[in-house]
């Protein structure tokens, strides 16, 4: 789990993998160091403030070259909301996020249909499973050209669409991942939705107990 | 602390709109102690940044010379009515009679501090206060609003706390006004776009609306900490030759206002602003501060600390020193500036944000500027503590203040403002909306629930809050549309805070001491149905000018009820702010003393929510419902009156109905408080909440029944098994219940009157703001 100076969420993050049954491990920006984890986790918030285009600095950051390096070898990484940003910057995910249609922050609960549930992210879900989860982001409007679209929806890689279209995202597309699959962005909040006390429900939790299962099945 | 920027705005009005044309507008060498003392005579323009003649000549007698124009410029903003409370002091006095204590125990910190600190039980501390920043609101939406969050949050810290939450008291003019249109859509995406790049979850907050608020609407914020007992830091400069750092944002021009004039070589009473008179934020940096900070408090570095806020270098200098060991030497070159052509005057009167004060120990000093070199936070020592007495300040190696740090501080002037009842009050009072052509027939009752659901003041908030992140950090238990907002302070033992703020200006219009008491009670219900017990109050005081009599006898009158509430309900006051001049022309706007309530729950999971759970369940109301209408939102939205007396309070009952929400909790299955709309209100938005639907029956007159705003009572729902456990502890505690029936179907329906179903109770509530606001 990656702060970078201005992230928000990394504390709700950790609290997920651990009520999953994981170790959440704190990962610095200025380290080029992922300590041993077995998957990486880029947390939303505002890394570096985001005033140039979010996640457009982050990119650089010294740990971000491991978090490639590995993420090619095929380590599970997942992006959530501004981690989603960072990772399309980094050319990890197609596409990119753009200011919401609406212009303005939004937070919701939000449903979401899961599409692919093979990756190490998404596997505790069935296809077509529909989750309410967190939405909340000012940039979240998920676009890419014609046949990157087609592409991603052609090849399974249209990880979970919107139920309605709450910023303005193509094809209702709030999470994809690559080709390989190991790296999954998600517009959505699924780490402040895995107690019944503290957000809507637990639906969220199944993305961390989907990675801990595939570490544990490799 | 004060927010200078808000008088400086007030301030400005009065200097575009007659300022005197004779400004030593003249070429500016810089003026020294040494130089005062050579050239004692020199005219200065004490009038111009707001200083009475008075005000001047007891500078002077304190010094027993003239100021320089840096000492001027330290004074004025410091002796300012947001900086030196000089109206309104006299009146605030009276909260430190009441007892410093909570039900949970004495108070760590209290009025004075920054912001008070409660024991909250388990080791936790927790602090809070609600803040104005009112008109630079109004003049640069978004920026005013995003500083007045940044501020607020910076007080917290300073207390050695992690802010954990904030929340929005707002007022705007009427919706359908163009002004209205400019400034709600920039006010909301500024508390939303600091708020939210900070990772403070907003749990709540108001967005109210009357044309009293359209030239000069309020923003006010709210931020609530939380600490280890062990960790509270006190703002204090002690220990002779300990060094004293500036860390965070580097000082620039903006927030500097009519100080300006002191040393702008080219001032030109014709010309635009040299510069921005209200701040601009940078979250990002705030965020930063705010990690680095808790970082030093855990390192054990810091010795002292204040937020520079208001007037800052010279609010932080001056009450540091005077608060520790009494004196302090500073040079001035040593400060980072944006901007390098700043003269001294403005460097001291600079309001950049997110910038921080702190004392060291200097064998820490190294330490201290490691931590904040990893969080890339840039740090100075800007000088040191010492026993002279005095805040020396050099610039260029040369003295421009020398003066009793005290005296900048703490001994600005205290005026006895004349007050007096208005003439026109009577008159108000007399005019009762009790008499107003009332609804009889159902068709005329369903027809005015749905008009009032879509009225500004009662319709769904959600085009607002929604623009704020109400989830991050992942211990909201509770935010709005609930009562209360709920915060997890430990997420082992479930410990938590609970807080709400209200008010209801119009009432407080019809009877200002009732008008306070009705908003505290207001807000100590809202706390109590979460099933939190109260423990203390901050309040944040907007009211017009205390140039007119007829105001300060509103604010003398709010005070009074203020401290007469919280000695009967044994709640102290645990500091706050006033803000007045909030008028436009000689229109003050209603006075709205906004009352923030903090309660404890030592279980979060045993929380009350608001809004029916369940089909079946059975619903009562508690309290006593009276013909009360005048101030309340019927007499508002159908006949545009205000007039009468406000609903009646009797503390007595409050504090029942109190003790009884918080025995209840894990009891009953949910609670909603009733106050602006009345039980029609309450029941819509327990409906709503979940689409459950309701069939009540009312006895007795069914209008007086839904729309009376009758203080002191809350509608509850509970499933049948706990029910004869709710009527044990209602008789218990000597409230009267009331069965009004059970939740049941898809419509909001009244036996014999009327039914709506859900959908269009929804179409109507849910619709008004985004139709207006887009």
């Amino acid at each position: 789990m990656v702060t970078f100076p201005g992230s928000l969420d990394e504390v709700d993050a950790a609290r997920a993998i651990e009520l999953a049954g994981g170790e959440a491990v704190g990962l610095w920006h200025g380290d080029a160091d992922l300590k041993g984890v077995d998957a990486v986790l880029l947390p939303g918030g505002f890394s570096y403030g985001d005033y140039l285009r979010c996640g457009a600095i982050a990119r650089f950051a010294p740990v971000m070259s491991q978090v490639i390096a590995r993420a090619g070898e095929g380590m599970p990484v997942l992006g959530i909301c501004n981690g989603f940003q960072i990772l399309c910057e980094s050319h990890l995910l197609p596409g990119a996020l753009i200011r919401n249609d609406h212009r303005k922050f939004g937070c919701l609960d939000q449903r979401v249909v899961i599409r692919n549930n093979t990756t190490p992210w998404t596997n505790a879900y069935e296809v077509d499973q529909e989750i309410t989860i967190v939405l909340k982001n000012g940039e979240g409007s998920y676009v890419a050209d014609e046949d990157t679209l087609d592409r991603l929806e052609g090849e399974g890689r249209v990880v979970a669409t919107y139920v309605g279209n709450p910023n303005g995202s193509l094809r209702q597309i709030a999470g994809v991942t690559n080709e390989r699959g190991n790296v999954v962005g998600l517009m959505p909040h699924p780490e402040h939705a895995v107690e019944d006390l503290c957000g809507p429900g637990t639906d969220g939790l199944g993305f961390f107990t989907s990675v801990l299962g595939s570490l544990a099945a490799s | 602390m004060c927010s200078l920027s808000e008088c400086l705005v007030a301030d400005r009005d009065r200097f575009e709109a007659g300022a005197p044309g004779s400004l030593d507008s003249g070429s500016v060498s810089l003026d020294t102690v040494a130089a005062a003392a050579l050239d004692p005579d020199r005219a200065q323009p004490w009038a111009e940044l707001g200083l009475k003649e008075d005000e001047y000549d007891r500078i002077r007698e304190i010094l027993g010379r003239r100021p320089t124009a840096s000492e001027l410029a330290m004074y004025s903003v410091m002796w300012s009515e947001h900086c030196s409370y000089k109206s309104s002091k006299v009146h605030l006095k009276q909260f430190s009679e009441i007892p410093q204590e909570t039900v949970a125990g004495k108070m760590l910190a209290g009025i004075g501090e920054n912001a008070g600190v409660i024991d909250i039980g388990q080791g936790y501390a927790v602090t809070f206060k609600v803040e104005s920043h009112n008109h630079p609101s109004y003049v640069e939406p978004y920026q005013g609003a995003a500083t007045g969050v940044g501020g607020i949050v910076r007080d917290i810290l300073a207390m050695g706390a992690r802010p954990v939450a904030v929340m929005d008291p707002l007022r705007f003019g009427p919706l359908d006004a163009e002004d209205t249109h400019r400034v709600l859509p920039g006010i909301v995406a500024g508390v939303g776009g600091y708020g939210n790049c900070l990772g403070l979850p907003n749990i709540g907050g108001e967005a109210v609306f009357d044309e009293t608020y359209l030239g000069n609407p309020l923003v006010n914020a709210l931020c609530v900490g939380v600490l280890r007992h062990e960790d509270l830091h006190l703002a204090k400069a002690s220990g002779v030759g300990n060094k004293v750092i500036l860390y965070g944002a580097r000082t620039g021009g903006d927030g500097i206002g009519g100080v300006s004039i002191l040393a702008s070589e080219t001032f030109d009473e014709e010309g635009p602003a040299k510069r921005p008179s209200v701040q601009v934020g940078d979250p990002f940096m705030e965020k930063l501060l705010i990690e680095c900070t808790l970082e030093l408090f855990r390192a054990e570095l810091i010795s002292g600390i204040q937020d520079l806020g208001g007037a800052g270098l010279s609010c932080a200098t001056s009450e540091l020193a005077s608060a520790g060991d009494g004196g302090m030497s500073v040079e001035l070159d040593t400060v980072p500036l944006r901007d390098q052509t700043l003269s001294p005057e403005e460097i001291l009167m600079s309001e950049s944000q997110e910038r921080m004060m702190a004392v060291v120990e200097p064998d820490d000093v190294a330490a201290f500027l490691e931590i904040c070199q990893k969080w890339d936070v840039e740090a100075v020592v800007i000088g040191e503590v010492t026993d002279s007495g005095r805040l020396s300040i050099t610039w260029h190696g040369e003295e421009v203040v020398n003066v009793p740090p005290r005296s900048v501080a703490h001994d600005g002037p205290t005026y006895h403002r004349p007050y007096a009842r208005p003439d026109w009050q009577d008159a108000l009072q007399a005019d009762g909306a009790e008499k107003l052509a009332r609804p009889t027939s159902g068709a005329e009752l369903r027809e005015t629930l749905l008009r009032l659901v879509a009225s500004p003041n009662l319709c769904d908030r959600s085009w607002v809050t929604d623009q704020y992140d109400r989830y991050v950090q992942g211990n909201t238990v509770l935010a709005q549309p609930s009562d209360a907002g709920m915060i997890r302070v430990d997420d082992q033992t479930n410990l938590g805070v609970a807080v709400s703020t209200d008010c209801n200006g119009r009432f407080a219009k019809l009877d200002p001491y009732t008008g306070a008491q009705l908003a505290l009670a207001e807000s100590y219900r809202n706390v109590s149905a979460s099933g939190a017990t109260p423990l203390a109050i901050s309040d944040c005081l907007n009211f017009g000018s205390p140039e007119d009599p007829a105001v300060m006898w509103q604010f003398a009158q709010a005070c009074n009820g203020l401290k007469d509430a919280c000695l009967e309900l044994g709640i102290p006051v645990t500091g706050g702010n006033v803000s007045l001049y909030n008028q436009t022309g000689d229109t003050a706007i209603l006075p709205t003393p906004v009352v923030a309530v903090l309660g404890v729950i030592e279980d979060v999971t045993k929380r009350t929510p608001t809004g029916f759970q369940a089909e079946g369940e059975q619903v009562y109301l508690l309290g006593e419902t009276r013909a009360e209408f005048s101030g309340g939102e019927w007499a508002h939205v159908v006949h545009g009156h205000l007039g009468g007396l406000p609903p009646k309070l009797d503390l007595a009952a409050e504090k029942a109905l109190s003790q009884l929400l918080i025995a209840a909790a894990g009891t009953i299955s949910s609670a909603h408080d009733l106050s602006d709309g009345g039980l029609a209100q309450a029941l819509a938005e327990s409906c709503l909440r979940n689409d459950i639907g309701v069939e009540v029956a009312l006895s007795g007159d069914a209008f007086e029944q839904l729309f009376s705003e009758s203080a002191s009572r809350c509608l509850v729902s509970v499933t049948p098994e706990a029910e004869s456990k709710l009527l044990e502890l209602a008789a218990a505690h000597g409230v009267p219940v009331a069965k009004l029936g059970r939740t049941h179907g898809g419509a909001l329906a009244v036996a014999s009157y009327f039914e709506v179903p859900l959908a269009e109770l929804r179409s109507a509530w849910a619709g008004t703001l985004p139709q207006a606001l887009g």
